[in-house]
């Protein structure tokens, strides 16, 4: 082939692509932010004995489980200004993985809501408790605890999906990437170290959950 | 505002384009998904029975491959298979790292489902008789189909996703289709939606038969 | 004579179309210990529930201390009371259950501060030395910052136990408590529950335990098929029961 790798270019510009990736976090880390706290009411409400309460939360989590996220960030930066709905490209794709990562965790959530055995909201209610009062002390931090597991695999993948912020122009790391690139025509070293970059901080958010989930675990 | 009929024109007028997208979309889903389900397989079998630096090997893969956005993955196909020389058109590097992502992921559903069976199933086979080769195609295999299926036809609705990430790298499947007519009738909203709707349809309907399979498979108790 | 503590006129439950409550009366007054026995699906259960309101109801009243439990009659009209007044009304009852239900996330000493500090708005430190204190009368000073998953069946219910009677409640009301144990822990459960009674604590009490039921108790409820059957002092009711099915019911549990 006569390819001899060349990785000079690339640490040139190895600062952009560590700007893109301070980026990429910091679009994951408010995304997920909001994303769980739209989760949190919505595995409620899947749980909630109402139809009327159930439904819409169902509708909700179906129809954005079955859509590809890059249609739903087109649409909110190319089609939403035909609304009269004017925000900027990164308002625009926070939004969007808000709303998509909402989908996901509501249902990682719901599926630890229905794990806490229901004896332990009576013993809640017997002591004077308010349903509410249950809620924040007990029922979320025990579901916290269960879906740490599973919760994980999650946000690095909702993590992986702000590479889709480039389809839009956002320098996020994807973008800074194909950038240089097109500027170096170093190609295979830029693709070597950006993804580099997207696994190491797969896996140092990985250790990080997994350190969360052993300090929180309950001992027993 | 919206104009429905007006809309109804748009997309009558640009029917060819938007099945020839679709069409597309399902070329690409369906090739990698038996081109990423065939290396997963083995990716999986490689991870449950292959010796330690088999496993390394293919472990280091599917980590590498997880760990990537699949973006990156489709991104990289194109441009570095052009620059070692391999020349192979946007479809054809898109389809391969799609596949790629494809293998990753039932590579692990394989091995999960492998590995979800007790290890007496195969002190049980060994004891009446029944050689590796056997107790792995009558006792292991059907048992893991079983436990995994479900997962895998969900693996379909997600290479369905991920396909309209070649739209960036200029396939013309639906998404850039949906692109290319309202780049001409400035429909975006209208547009936008209505691809939308025919993905939701795909993969609703591709997870309502994930649902139907495990329904059909779940061993009766 | 002590004054009256709890009433229960007419109480009737249903789940659907099934009737497992058809009109239950009963009164109890401070200090009494009132065991009730019955085979299950007799309702006893369902109607301890129905004292905190766990299980709603749907005819007749329970009265805690001239309180309405639950339910308000406005114009004629039966309405169930706000989540707030039903919180408030929960903690005049405590409550142990069959399967202990302490929180797994919690040490001892925490399960029993929770509603202390939530709902009693005590302090948090003194509310620790509430725990500390209960949790010494139940023999399990030293296990304060253990967690349930930590602790054996006997003593997750003894900090159970401790939990509900740290809130000082009115009324205990103890659903089948030795039934999820071990033979050999049943022992020091009965033990707490023989002390609290000893105090002079007023006490409901559903149980399989039939030998510990007659030592405990100073009057015995029997259900059958959602209504009380007979009632009376233990030694009348276990020695010379006057309806067939209680003394068919006593031949078959095994009071020995």
């Amino acid at each position: 082939m006569g390819y001899t790798l060349n990785f000079a270019a690339v640490w040139r510009s190895f600062d952009q692509l560590l700007e893109g990736l301070a980026l990429s976090l910091g679009l994951a880390f408010v995304s997920i932010l909001i994303g769980a706290a739209i989760g949190l009411l919505v595995a409620f409400a899947l749980i909630a004995r109402s139809g009327w309460i159930k439904r819409p939360a169902a509708t909700y989590v179906t129809i954005i489980r079955n859509l590809p996220i890059l249609v739903l960030v087109l649409f909110a930066y190319f089609a939403l200004p035909q609304l009269g709905v004017r925000i900027g490209k990164m308002e625009s794709f926070v939004a969007v993985l808000s709303i998509y990562s909402g989908a996901y965790l509501a249902e990682v959530f719901r599926a630890g809501l229905v794990s806490i055995p229901r004896g332990l909201t009576e013993a809640g209610l017997a002591i004077g408790l308010t349903p509410m009062q249950i809620r924040v002390s007990i029922i979320v931090p025990l579901m916290l605890r269960n879906v740490l597991p599973s919760l994980s695999s999650t946000v690095i993948s909702l993590f992986k999906d702000t590479s889709l912020a480039a389809a839009i122009a956002i320098p996020e790391l994807t973008f800074e990437a194909r950038k240089i690139n097109v500027e170096s025509f170093r190609v295979i070293e830029t693709w070597i170290v950006a993804s580099g970059l997207y696994v190491t901080t797969c896996s140092v958010l990985a250790v990080l959950m997994r350190v969360v989930e052993r300090h929180l675990a309950v001992p027993r | 505002m919206m104009d429905f009929s007006a809309f109804i024109d748009q997309i009558w007028i640009a029917r060819y384009v938007i099945l020839k997208g679709l069409g597309i979309t399902i070329s690409i889903s369906a090739l990698s998904i038996i081109a990423g389900s065939l290396l997963g397989v083995l990716v999986g079998l490689s991870l449950v029975y292959g010796n330690r630096f088999l496993r390394l090997v293919v472990r280091a893969y599917t980590d590498f491959i997880r760990g990537t956005p699949v973006l990156v993955l489709v991104l990289a196909s194109y441009y570095v298979l052009s620059t070692i020389g391999i020349e192979l058109g946007p479809l054809q590097a898109g389809v391969l790292a799609l596949a790629i992502f494809c293998s990753s992921h039932v590579g692990e559903i394989v091995r999960g489902g492998l590995q979800a069976i007790p290890q007496g199933q195969t002190e049980a086979a060994k004891a009446i008789g029944l050689t590796f080769r056997q107790t792995f195609a009558y006792v292991l295999w059907p048992q893991a189909l079983r436990q995994f299926l479900p997962a895998w036809v969900n693996t379909a609705a997600e290479m369905v996703k991920a396909s309209t990430l070649l739209s960036v790298i200029g396939v013309a499947e639906l998404l850039l289709r949906t692109q290319e007519i309202i780049s001409r009738n400035f429909m975006s909203l209208q547009f936008y939606f209505f691809a939308g709707l025919l993905y939701f349809v795909i993969n609703y309907g591709i997870e309502r038969f994930g649902k139907y399979v495990e329904r059909k498979t779940a061993v009766p108790s | 004579m002590s004054k009256v503590l709890l009433e229960i006129q007419g109480l009737r439950k249903q789940y659907g179309i099934v009737e497992v409550l058809k009109g239950v009366d009963c009164t109890m007054r401070e200090g009494e210990v009132i065991s009730i026995i019955g085979s299950s699906g007799s309702g006893k259960t369902t109607m301890l529930r129905c004292i905190n309101m766990l299980e709603e109801f749907q005819g007749g009243r329970i009265r805690l201390e001239n309180e309405d439990i639950g339910y308000e009659q406005a114009g004629g009209v039966r309405k169930r009371k706000s989540e707030k007044d039903i919180a408030r009304q929960r903690a005049l009852t405590g409550m142990a259950f069959q399967q202990f239900n302490l929180f797994p996330h919690m040490t001892a000493a925490q399960n029993i501060m929770l509603g202390l500090v939530k709902v009693k708005k005590m302090p948090r430190d003194q509310a620790r030395s509430v725990a500390e204190k209960w949790l010494d009368r139940v023999g399990l000073a030293s296990r304060a910052d253990h967690y349930p998953g930590q602790l054996s069946g006997g003593q997750q219910q003894r900090v159970a136990i401790a939990r509900a009677i740290a809130m000082a409640p009115r009324l205990m009301l103890f659903d089948e408590v030795t039934s999820a144990l071990d033979p050999e822990l049943v022992g020091e459960v009965l033990q707490v529950i023989n002390g609290l009674a000893a105090d002079g604590m007023s006490m409901l009490l559903v149980t399989h335990e039939m030998r510990f039921a007659y030592e405990v108790s100073s009057r015995v409820i029997f259900m059958n098929q959602g209504v009380i059957c007979e009632e009376g002092a233990p030694k009348e009711m276990f020695v010379n029961p006057k309806t067939e099915r209680l003394a068919e019911f006593l031949k078959t549990s095994s009071f020995n």
